[in-house]
């Protein structure tokens, strides 16, 4: 089981889990299963086409994924999940 | 033995007599002011060194540091040596100072920046270089908030010589939960001219410029070209995006930081050394996914932690030392007290540093091909700030 850290707007729809044990074997498996779990987060993690959104970041521990496999990138289960939208708070 | 401490007027006469009074501090401290009469030999080569200063072990030696601990030890070295006719000036440079007596300095600082900056230049990696490094940079601060109020705070107070604000909002009362250079009495004047206030009672070094107005594509440029450094702590993506585009164009470095409830995150964008901003967020969120601070909350100490990141980035920056936050995003979560450190890369295909981004003609400078495109629906779904 991979961890998956949830950023603080998507929480909500986590049932205000920080953090959530997915399983899958690439990021696009775990994403996938995370989505099954709280489908509330389904619309904000992919696109209709299935592809994961342009503004929601996802990094398999410390490297992004776009510049690794993408949703292919092989998961391992210590491995942990980031998924990162901006935040332009500053006030 | 006890070691002899000699006290100012004493070591005067000696010193006209022609002793030989040695400094034992490091090179930083001796460039930053020095008692022309002696010479320089830190702690660290004085026993090495002392067969050569002075051959024979019952000449009459003068030692001082900056108060008189250091200058003790080495007498107690030296006596061990067979040295027993070493004297410590009681109370050093310090008080050698204090009594009004002649210095010189080669560092270009005033005697009252010499006291005020004392623990700055004490570090080697500032010394009175790093130092003069600040007074002389200018640093613009986008945003008089959360992040820019401790910001401001200090970098004023560690001498940076230009601080810029940009904010056309005024002091609120829920303003003061977090942005603390703002104070009680000064709810509804302009947030630029508080600060100002508040910088220049804590550090007359430092000129406050005010830029009493919003950023936006047609001031944005002539606004940042005259600073150093720019610290991103807009509250909105459109402002975001915009001052990416224009710093990249005139390869001004950002030290951007946001935050949110209790997370906040922050990163170091150095034009064409490292990833930009649109690189790490090549689009915008959707509204629903892009609260503001007002509508959701922050924890006012939170912001106070990642302003003062920004801060340690300018420092870092201006004075040329450490390892800043490049190609590096830091995020930091208050409540579980957790640090988490992501790579970023250069985007190749990056419409703003991407080896393809199209060569700007001058006279389209300022109007950003695709800012509308990319925040042009986040802009008019941002509700009002409530700040």
């Amino acid at each position: 089981m991979a961890t998956v850290k949830i950023p603080p707007v998507l929480r909500p729809r986590t049932g205000g889990e920080a953090e959530v044990s997915a399983d899958g074997e690439t990021v696009g498996a775990v994403l996938g299963a995370l989505a099954d779990a709280h489908p509330e987060t389904r619309e904000q993690l992919f696109g209709d086409d299935g592809s994961l959104n342009r503004y929601v970041n996802v990094y398999l521990n410390d490297e992004d994924v776009r510049v690794l496999e993408g949703l292919e990138t092989a998961v391992g289960g210590s491995d942990t999940v980031v998924i990162l939208p901006a935040m332009a708070g500053g006030r | 033995m006890p070691v002899e401490m000699v006290d100012l007027d004493e070591a005067r006469r000696e010193l006209a007599e022609g002793v030989k009074l040695i400094d034992v501090r490091e090179q930083n401290e001796w460039d930053e002011v020095h008692i022309e009469a002696a010479e320089l030999v830190p702690q660290d080569e004085l026993v090495a060194r002392i067969d050569e200063i002075a051959p024979d072990t019952s000449e009459r030696l003068l030692l001082h540091c900056r108060t008189d601990n250091r200058s003790a030890n080495m007498a107690a070295r030296l006596a061990e040596l067979g040295y027993d006719n070493v004297g410590v000036v009681e109370g050093g440079i310090v008080a050698w100072e204090n009594a009004g007596l002649p210095t010189k300095s080669d560092s270009g600082l005033t005697k009252a920046q010499r006291m005020r900056y004392s623990r700055h230049t004490l570090l080697s990696e500032v010394g009175v270089e790093g130092q003069l490094k600040l007074l002389n940079s200018k640093v613009l601060l986008l945003g008089a908030g959360g992040l820019g109020a401790p910001t401001a705070l200090y970098l004023a107070a560690a001498g940076v010589g230009t601080i810029g604000i940009v904010d056309d909002d005024v002091v609120d009362e829920s303003n003061l939960q977090r942005q603390v250079i703002h104070n009680t009495e000064r709810v509804g004047i302009a947030k630029t001219t508080s600060a100002r206030m508040t910088i220049e009672a804590l550090n007359p070094d430092v000129e406050v410029i005010e830029h009493n107005t919003r950023l936006d594509s047609s001031n944005i440029l002539e606004l940042i070209e005259p600073y150093d450094v720019i610290v991103d702590g807009a509250d909105n993506f459109p402002t975001r995006y915009l001052l990416n585009d224009a710093s990249v164009r005139l390869r001004k470095p950002v030290i951007s930081a946001s935050i949110l409830g209790f997370d906040g995150q922050i990163s170091t964008f150095v034009p064409y050394e490292g990833p930009c901003y649109r690189c790490l967020y090549p689009v915008p969120p959707p509204p629903e996914l892009a609260p503001s601070c007002g509508a959701n909350g922050v924890l006012g100490v939170m912001a106070g932690v990642m302003g003062l990141l920004q801060a340690n980035e300018v420092i870092k920056l201006v004075a040329g030392i450490g390892e800043p936050l490049v190609g590096r995003l830091l995020l930091y979560e208050s409540l579980g007290t957790a640090f988490t450190e992501l790579k970023v890369k250069r985007d190749p295909e990056c419409p703003i540093c991407g080896e393809h981004a199209p060569e700007i003609d001058e006279s389209e400078l300022g109007k950003f091909p695709d800012y509308e495109l990319f925040c042009g629906a986040a802009a008019r779904e941002e509700t009002p700030a409530v700040v």
